[in-house]
């Protein structure tokens, strides 16, 4: 039996066993931002520690900064965001690692700036202290969401303790409906598994669906499965993952080029891999997908009506109950023609390139409704001027969105963007948590960029294959 | 330097009904705009105990009966969401010595390893009895062996069993739950290792 890209890359970057019976696991890369760090670089000061790879550690600042270009002129208007941005600008030159800083214009949400950095990479280890780091997943590395004491972890030692996990490959088969995107898939496996169904796990997303997929959907992809609950997702490295990464400025140049290929594709899972468990989701008959609940897993297709309570096991119905005395929504209704007073495209899961040019597409030419607030964020100070090159800002703008600077903005509520009251907010982001958005009582639809920007124009929830 | 040994836990319960709790209701993100930890305590659950004292109910995080409580039991998926070491701090800080539940999340578990919190998890029908135990005796103590496996509640009731990950289970008990000296005795055959990794040898940049 072959091994899956999971159990060569755990192998060969296992250390040895520790005296806990974990694996002291290397790990090659180490992403930092703002929020969880600065306790960690607390714990390394406290013991008289350095930074034990510090040319294989990078940061940027994306939580706390805001994204209007006054908000962001030093110091901070907020005296705890100017302290944090401050904590990780020191701790950068002391330790002596790279920030990737607004003044340069290489600052952004760190999971979009590292892979168009060409830092992430196949078959190698990577971690960072924030769970949607799962999106590094989709160049074919083992990438790790951590807690700030195993940040200090990383830094100091350049390795985690871990254990083995077993690994799921999901299958997408079939061909992709018109209008359905990657994270309308993601929506799809997290809905069909459970938020708690990868515990334990590793996902191996894999099948002609993927195959076809860009990195950026990839990484779509793989950025929510942490919210399926496993530990980190991934795709196999092919020429699609060469291709993007070619010429990236940390990728591999000359004849390291050649050697990193050989060794990318050595990892790959091999044919005949055996898997802990295996899933097949046919996607030709899947629909746009929204979430109508408090958990990314309580989601409908946008033709679909919301689920009777007594259609969920006995053990789920509780938080089922929950959530829709928290929306306000009854078993029954149609998602479609929901109400929308606010619209965010943006964050590590949908604020890439891609992303903008495919709400763009829809809005381009026409006029938010009236009554709704609309933000478009790219993910990083790169994406901006990319997209602002194509004119994509204008395309925003002239059609009444605000478009904005990099950051995670109103992913979560760390930073000016926030929602207020019971606002409903259609939203590209990760979670739909209770208060996610920054306004204790505020509802989260989440759905996929061009879902969003349709929502926008309509000001409700709409089948946006109407206006493909 | 191996950190204190965590052989049992004895304190009375808090009980938190429901499932996937996750770190965003433990502690909002706008508690997580700080340099340290500390007082993160008094940020516990906060958005969830102002939603409740509005219906006019009481969080158990604010419920007298449950004041000085160290045992938190709760339902499915607790702590799903963020990485943030931040909530399992708040727990601990307001008082959590340990935590069962139906199941984990598992970067949430990890952290609690860290800070010394072991994780049970129990079946549906145990977690169930511990919470209406504790609901009909918030005065009487639980006592949660990490060596046993197991939860006695009060003086004369059934034991429980729970499970445990084994790996962190010795942690616990050899005191080595906070890994880094175990790492940092390590630290150089992972250099080794590393040495032998074809991408550290690529130039970066």
């Amino acid at each position: 039996m072959g091994k899956s890209l999971y159990k060569k890359v755990f192998e060969r970057h296992s250390a040895g066993v520790l005296p806990s019976g974990q694996h002291q696991l290397f790990i090659g890369m180490h992403l930092l931002h703002e929020v969880t760090s600065p306790q960690a670089f607390a714990m390394l000061r406290e013991q008289g520690l350095k930074v034990a790879y510090p040319e294989r550690t990078f940061a940027t600042v994306d939580h706390i900064i805001p994204t209007t270009v006054d908000a962001r002129k030093r110091p901070l208007a907020d005296p705890v965001a100017e302290e944090m941005l401050s904590h990780i600008e020191r701790n950068a030159k002391e330790f002596g690692f790279r920030f990737f800083s607004p003044e340069n214009g290489e600052q952004g949400v760190i999971h979009v700036v590292a892979p168009e950095e060409g830092l992430t990479q196949p078959g190698m280890t990577l971690a960072c202290g924030d769970s949607h780091t799962a999106t590094h997943g989709a160049f074919g590395c083992l990438a790790f969401g951590i807690g700030t004491s195993q940040v200090a972890d990383v830094l100091a030692t350049g390795t985690l303790a871990m254990s083995e996990l077993k690994v799921r490959k999901i299958v997408f088969e079939g061909k992709v409906p018109k209008g359905v995107t990657a994270k309308d898939l993601a929506l799809t496996y997290i809905h069909r598994l459970g938020v708690n169904g990868g515990v334990g796990y590793a996902y191996e997303f894999a099948g002609p669906a993927v195959d076809a997929m860009t990195m950026e959907e990839r990484m779509t992809l793989c950025n929510l499965a942490i919210e399926g609950g496993a530990r980190c997702g991934y795709v196999n490295p092919d020429e699609t993952t060469y291709a993007f990464l070619k010429d990236k400025p940390y990728a591999p140049k000359g004849a390291d080029w050649d050697e990193a290929v050989e060794y990318w594709s050595s990892m790959a899972s091999d044919p005949d891999a055996e898997y802990d468990d295996v899933v097949t989701i046919d996607c030709s008959k899947l629909s746009p997908v929204v979430t109508w609940g408090i958990t990314p897993a309580q989601s409908v297709g946008v033709d679909e009506t919301l689920p009777e309570v007594e259609s969920f096991a006995e053990a789920d119905r509780m938080v089922v109950g929950e959530a829709y005395e928290y929306m306000s929504f009854k078993p029954g209704q149609k998602i479609e023609g929901t109400p929308v007073e606010v619209v965010f495209i943006g964050s590590c899961t949908n604020g890439r390139l891609g992303d903008l040019r495919a709400a763009a597409e829809i809005v381009k030419g026409k006029r938010v409704a009236p009554g709704v607030r609309a933000l478009a964020v790219p993910g990083s100070q790169k994406v901006q001027k990319a997209a602002e090159a194509e004119g994509l800002d204008k395309v925003f703008a002239d059609a009444g969105f605000e478009w904005r600077q990099a950051g995670c903005s109103m992913c979560l509520a760390m930073n000016p963007d926030k929602l207020s009251g019971r606002q409903i907010c259609a939203s590209t982001s990760n979670r739909n948590f209770k208060g996610r958005q920054g306004s204790p009582t505020g509802r989260t639809l989440l759905v996929s960029p061009i879902m969003a920007a349709a929502a926008a124009l309509a000001g409700k929830i709409v089948d946006v294959r109407t206006m493909l | 330097m191996a950190g204190q040994k965590i052989e049992e836990v004895l304190g009375r319960g808090v009980p938190l009904r429901g499932d996937d709790i996750d770190t965003d209701r433990i502690i909002p993100a706008r508690f997580l705009k700080c340099v340290t930890f500390e007082g993160l305590g008094e940020h516990a659950f906060e958005d969830d105990i102002a939603d409740m004292k509005s219906r006019g109910e009481v969080h158990p995080f604010r419920d007298e009966r449950y004041r000085g409580g160290s045992v938190l039991v709760s339902n499915k998926n607790f702590g799903c969401g963020s990485s943030r070491e931040h909530a399992p701090q708040s727990l601990k800080r307001w008082g959590v010595r340990c935590i069962i539940a139906e199941s984990f999340s598992e970067i949430f578990q990890g952290n609690c390893v860290a800070l010394g919190i072991p994780c049970f998890v129990a079946d549906h029908a145990t977690a169930e009895k511990i919470l209406d135990f504790v609901e009909k005796n918030p005065e009487k103590p639980l006592f949660v062996s990490v060596v046993d496996r197991l939860v006695k509640l009060g003086d004369y009731q059934p034991v429980l069993r729970l499970q445990i990950k084994d790996g962190s289970r010795g942690q616990f008990l050899d005191g080595s739950w906070n890994a880094q000296s175990q790492l940092l005795d390590g630290a150089e055959r992972a250099a080794k290792l590393a040495s032998e990794l074809p991408y550290m040898r690529w130039k970066l940049r």
